[in-house]
């Protein structure tokens, strides 16, 4: 069993949990995932790693509610644990010495862009962090964002803090700075990584993404999660999850995420991630 | 006369009846048929029965123990040569093998070899007792890199070496595509678990979730005090057509089809969180076992009509014969000679029919069996909201390609010595699909105890 020894509630829907598992967190490097089980009865849900602890032999993930088994992990308190814990599952990210690179989270997104900006600091990099949240109390890890961040810059859409609008507005206004970038990370739900993407595109800077489609087993057996990148296919828990975000086809992507909209709604009327259970 | 009592029809559930539940079709042998058809069996003195088995399991012996009513004396006998009976009576494709070469099928029906071998076994789970005396430890580990077949033969016989045995499953559960592919209703889960809870009663320890080539590499676990390896990791990687819209949705490869209904229990939503959908009209492309077992699974989901599309003819089907059977009367529909070359989808992505070709049986080819060529300007569409595709798998790359030293073929498969199941790497050794290609499972189950056998011997000398 994984034990849960920390739990802390982020922002109204949003969870981090710090799980024993000393096997992964031996293993794990920034940008790979890990796949986790409450019990016999559910769902294995991927989730990227946050943080990891290899002495304390510990994984800290953090979860957004948006459905019926997402709500469940949120529901679960410190001292319980999940059955299953797998890991680490994916490529690592590529960490080099670029020069100046942008990571970019936005909403749960910052949790995973974390650990890569801290390697890619780590490596030597110039990191700028752009944090989006649609609005200021939404906005998740600032203080562990500016830890590992030479600078940081925050767009909220409503305007409550930092700059207006969405995370491409964040990016804007360090290009308009004259600030040469060499390289961006972007993290967030598919439509802010497309239009990151696209915003780049015709700027010619290296874009890289980490794509979220549904899964089952993550380890290359079943192709659920098969995404196409440059007009080939590619299964994101083997190949992926990063992937040059110019070669995606996003919107294959977000439409395969919809596979089980019907079945998500009957899951959530039943049990204690009711209609009134999730926060919506 | 023995000769003129006919083969003993195996009792199964209502076809109608059972094309919409999920419990086991075939019901077994009662003690009195069981031994009625084992009374049909002439006890050759040259057994040609068991040349036709892969593992060469002592037909004749256990048979005789079952017409004399000892039905545990036949478990024992059984077990000699086969460590999962319980699974093989119900998988083998018996037809090809033992009771392909039975004398009796010259003449007449052979004898029900396989319903036989799973009377025994399902017996012995009930009444048996599972009498495990430890053996002296020899003080060697062996790592088993996954569960399935291969894996967990060879760790039943490493542990009865009196090895210390831990395999290495990368899935929640071990048992390979025992437990996420065959299907309940052809393969029931609590079968496997009996099989495995008995291993871990023999001292062999089961890990779950450890993706080797993640969480670990072969090399790290030699390096870890495991003073040998076994790889049986299957042929998991699901192969796709390469056409155009094969990622629209509402396709599946049957891996996932078949993992969320019998893994993650898709057929018990939302009791079970993982969802599993299935349209009205379902195509499932190929025409093995997988193939059949993903049709049987579309209509138990409710599907109303499930084509087997197929490019080649009745004849080449590759499933066992039982499941064609079972398939066709539960009412699926073959679509032979027909072969997709483009799926279309709908505006929100949804697949909503296929472009098809037809085929004719031209020259046989290398294999010997007719290929097919496709007819000219024969284009039509078939309309259908599922399709699932079925037409193989292969070596998962994880294990292998972590580890510096294996020699593999130019598919991706180990290479290994055919008796030895000896790798080009010293102390590792590898068995079953990764091996072969995807096979059967007493292949697999066979390759484990053949590799056990060898392991004893190099682990001994050292
Ligand atoms: C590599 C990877 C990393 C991820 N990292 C995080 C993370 O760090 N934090 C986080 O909160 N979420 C993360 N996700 C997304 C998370 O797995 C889904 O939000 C979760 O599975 C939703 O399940 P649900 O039952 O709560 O929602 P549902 O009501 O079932 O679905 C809501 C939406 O979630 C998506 N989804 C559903 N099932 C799956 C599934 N099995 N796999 C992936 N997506 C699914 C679909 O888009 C669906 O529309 C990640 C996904 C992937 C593939
Ligand atoms: C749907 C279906 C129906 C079938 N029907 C029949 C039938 O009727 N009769 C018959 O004889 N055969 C049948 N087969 C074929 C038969 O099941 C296989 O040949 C047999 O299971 C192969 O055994 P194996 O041990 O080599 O591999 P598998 O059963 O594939 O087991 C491999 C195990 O290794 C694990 N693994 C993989 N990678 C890793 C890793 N990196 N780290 C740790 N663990 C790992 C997997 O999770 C799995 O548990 C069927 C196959 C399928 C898919
Ligand atoms: S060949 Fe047939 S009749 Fe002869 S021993 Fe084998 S099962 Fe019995
Ligand atoms: S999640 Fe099954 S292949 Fe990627």
């Amino acid at each position: 069993m994984y034990r849960i020894v920390k739990r802390k509630q982020l922002a109204p829907a949003i969870v981090l949990l710090e799980v024993e598992a000393p096997a992964v967190a031996a293993k794990v490097e920034p940008g790979q995932f890990v796949i986790v089980h409450m019990d016999e009865h559910s769902e294995r849900i991927p989730l990227t790693v946050m943080d990891f602890d290899r002495e304390r032999g510990t994984i800290t993930i953090v979860i957004q509610d948006v459905g019926y088994s997402s709500c469940m992990i949120n529901l679960m308190q410190e001292g319980t644990a999940f059955q299953d814990f797998v890991g680490p599952l994916g490529t690592a990210s590529e960490i080099e010495n670029l020069g100046t690179v942008v990571c970019i989270g936005g909403g749960l997104g910052i949790a995973p862009v974390h650990p890569i900006a801290r390697a890619l600091k780590a490596a030597g990099n110039h990191v700028i962090s752009v944090l989006g949240s649609r609005s200021a109390d939404l906005l998740i890890l600032e203080e562990e964002m500016r830890a590992v961040s030479d600078e940081v810059v925050i767009a909220t859409n409503d305007g409550s803090l930092g700059v207006q609008g969405f995370v491409t507005d964040g990016l804007a206004h360090i290009l308009a700075q004259g600030t040469k970038v060499n390289a961006i990370w972007a993290i967030g739900p598919m439509i802010m990584m497309k239009a990151v993407v696209e915003y780049t595109r015709p700027l010619g800077i290296k874009t890289i993404v980490s794509l979220n489609p549904i899964m089952v087993d993550g380890t290359g057996m079943c192709g659920a999660c098969r995404v196409s990148v440059g007009n080939e296919t590619k299964f994101a828990c083997v190949d992926g999850p990063e992937f040059d975000g110019h070669l995606v086809d996003f919107d294959l992507a977000m439409q395969r995420l919809n596979y089980y909209k019907d079945e998500e709604n009957r899951a959530k009327a039943h049990g204690m991630c009711g209609i009134e259970g999730g926060h919506h | 006369m023995a000769l003129k009592v006919p083969r003993h029809d195996m009792p199964c559930q209502d076809p109608l009846q059972r094309a919409h539940n999920f419990d086991e079709v075939t019901l077994g042998y009662a003690e009195e048929t069981a031994i009625e058809e084992a009374q049909r069996c002439l006890q050759c003195k040259n057994p040609t029965c068991r040349v036709g088995c892969p593992v060469e399991v002592l037909i004749p012996d256990f048979i005789k123990k079952v017409a004399e009513g000892d039905f545990l004396a036949a478990a024992a006998v059984l077990k000699v040569k086969n460590s999962l009976p319980a699974v093989c009576g119900r998988v083998c494709p018996q037809e090809s093998q033992c009771e392909s070469q039975c004398v009796l099928g010259k003449k007449g029906e052979p004898v029900a070899i396989g319903r036989l071998e799973r009377f025994v076994a399902d017996y012995e789970i009930k009444f048996g007792e599972s009498r495990f005396e430890k053996p002296e430890s020899s003080g060697k580990r062996v790592a088993i890199i996954g569960g399935g077949p291969a894996g967990l033969a060879c760790a039943g016989d490493l542990a009865k070496a009196g090895h210390g045995v831990t395999v290495f499953e990368a899935l929640h559960v071990a048992g390979g595509v025992l437990m996420y592919g065959i299907p309940q209703f052809r393969l029931p889960k609590e079968v496997v678990q009996t099989e495995i809870n008995n291993l871990k009663k023999m001292g062999v320890e089961i890990l779950t979730n450890q993706v080797v080539g993640k969480v670990t590499s072969v090399d790290e676990l030699m390096d870890n005090g495991y003073d040998a390896v076994f790889i049986g990791t299957g042929a998991g990687l699901p192969y796709f057509m390469g056409i155009p819209g094969e990622n629209l949705l509402g396709v599946y490869s049957a891996n996932e089809f078949l993992t969320r209904t019998n893994l993650m229990k898709g057929y018990k939503f939302p009791e079970y969180a993982t969802p599993v959908k299935v349209g009205k009209k379902v195509a499932v492309l190929g025409a093995g076992n997988v193939a059949m077992d993903a049709a049987r699974t579309s209509l138990r989901l409710g599907a109303e009509d499930v084509y087997i599309v197929y490019r080649r003819s009745r004849d080449e089907m590759p499933a066992r014969k039982e499941e064609l059977e079972h398939a066709e009367e539960e009412g699926i529909q073959f679509r032979l000679l027909t072969n997709p070359v483009q799926l279309n989808g709908d505006e929100r992505s949804w697949v909503k029919s296929m472009t098809c070709l037809r085929y004719e049986l031209g020259e046989p080819d290398a294999s010997g069996r007719r290929s097919p060529v496709a007819v000219k300007g024969s284009e039509f569409d078939m309309e259908v909201d599922t399709v699932v595709v079925a037409i193989g798998q292969g070596p998962n790359p994880l294990v292998t390609t972590s580890t510096p030293g294996l020699e593999l073929n130019k598919r991706g498969n180990i290479v290994a010595d055919p008796e030895t199941l000896a790798t080009s790497k010293p102390g590792v050794f590898a068995g079953g699909d990764i091996v072969t290609g995807a096979a059967t499972v007493i292949l697999a189950m066979g390759a484990g105890k053949k590799a056990a056998a060898a392991m004893d011997v190099y682990l001994k000398s050292r």
